[in-house]
């Protein structure tokens, strides 16, 4: 018998994503990110307990600009998964399972982690050198 | 034979357990680590931006203080054994070949062990320095 030729799907191409399936894979990829994030935080605490100056390199690192960059996307990540997180536990719980909570809770977890980011990365600035 | 008889063991039909309730562990683990890291996380945010840009001396007298240090350990333990979950089923959805999803799971769970280890006796070192 031969195989049916069918494409397979998604199709990719025409494929109209919803805010639902994009918000559960990023959960995903935040969390998997935030477990790499895990690696340099340790690095960064063994480097305090090392001494003043293995503690300086790792503070040049998280300085450069590339250090800067990761910990933008990290702490977003931080705060998506966090804000996300507590959406799954309030799904947990029973709650929210309608399409129209189910949307406006997405764009709320959106909007909320970007701006809880821009907080934290300006009340950062704010303290900076302050200690 | 009805298949209740058929299927279950003697001592398992006296003991009348059903499935002794452990399939829904990891799910519960997953949850009760997600809702202490609620708060710790939340914590965590707060002290990195206090100590953004403070020097080693600093850093050192934050985490010294009992407070810190305990939090800190709280934090490691909840996001080690979060992670080791969450990267749990990840491997197990994505990885098709037997054997290197077994050596997968095996490898997370103790690259977790590792992290969690180095990070609290990072912060137990400080903590108990002078």
């Amino acid at each position: 018998m031969s195989q049916a030729q069918r494409p397979l799907s998604p199709h990719l191409q025409i494929y109209r994503w919803q805010l639902t399936s994009v918000l559960s894979i990023t959960h995903r990829a935040t969390g998997l990110a935030l477990a790499v994030g895990s690696l340099l935080l340790v690095w960064w605490l063994l480097a305090a307990a090392s001494g003043p100056g293995d503690f300086a390199l790792a503070q040049a690192f998280w300085y450069s600009w590339i250090g800067r960059l990761l910990l933008l996307g990290w702490s977003w990540s931080l705060f998506f998964h966090l804000c996300n997180g507590i959406r799954h536990l309030c799904w947990d719980a029973g709650w929210g399972y309608e399409i129209k909570t189910v949307y406006a809770s997405g764009w709320f977890v959106v909007g909320a982690s970007v701006v809880l980011t821009l907080f934290a990365w300006i009340a950062g600035y704010a303290v900076r050198g302050s200690i | 034979m009805s298949d209740e008889a058929r299927l279950r063991s003697p001592l398992g039909r006296v003991l009348g357990l059903g499935s002794a309730k452990e399939g829904v562990a990891h799910w519960w683990g997953q949850r009760v680590s997600a809702a202490a890291l609620v708060v710790l996380a939340l914590w965590f945010v707060a002290a990195m931006v206090a100590v953004t840009g403070a020097d080693h001396k600093a850093v050192v007298a934050w985490l010294h203080a009992p407070f810190s240090a305990i939090a800190m350990i709280l934090l490691l333990i909840a996001v080690f054994y979060h992670m080791a979950l969450g990267v749990q089923v990840v491997i197990e959805d994505y990885v098709h070949s037997e054997w290197v999803k077994i050596s997968m799971l095996v490898l997370n769970k103790l690259v977790a062990f590792a992290l969690a280890a180095a990070g609290i006796f990072a912060v137990l070192r400080i903590a108990f320095q002078g």
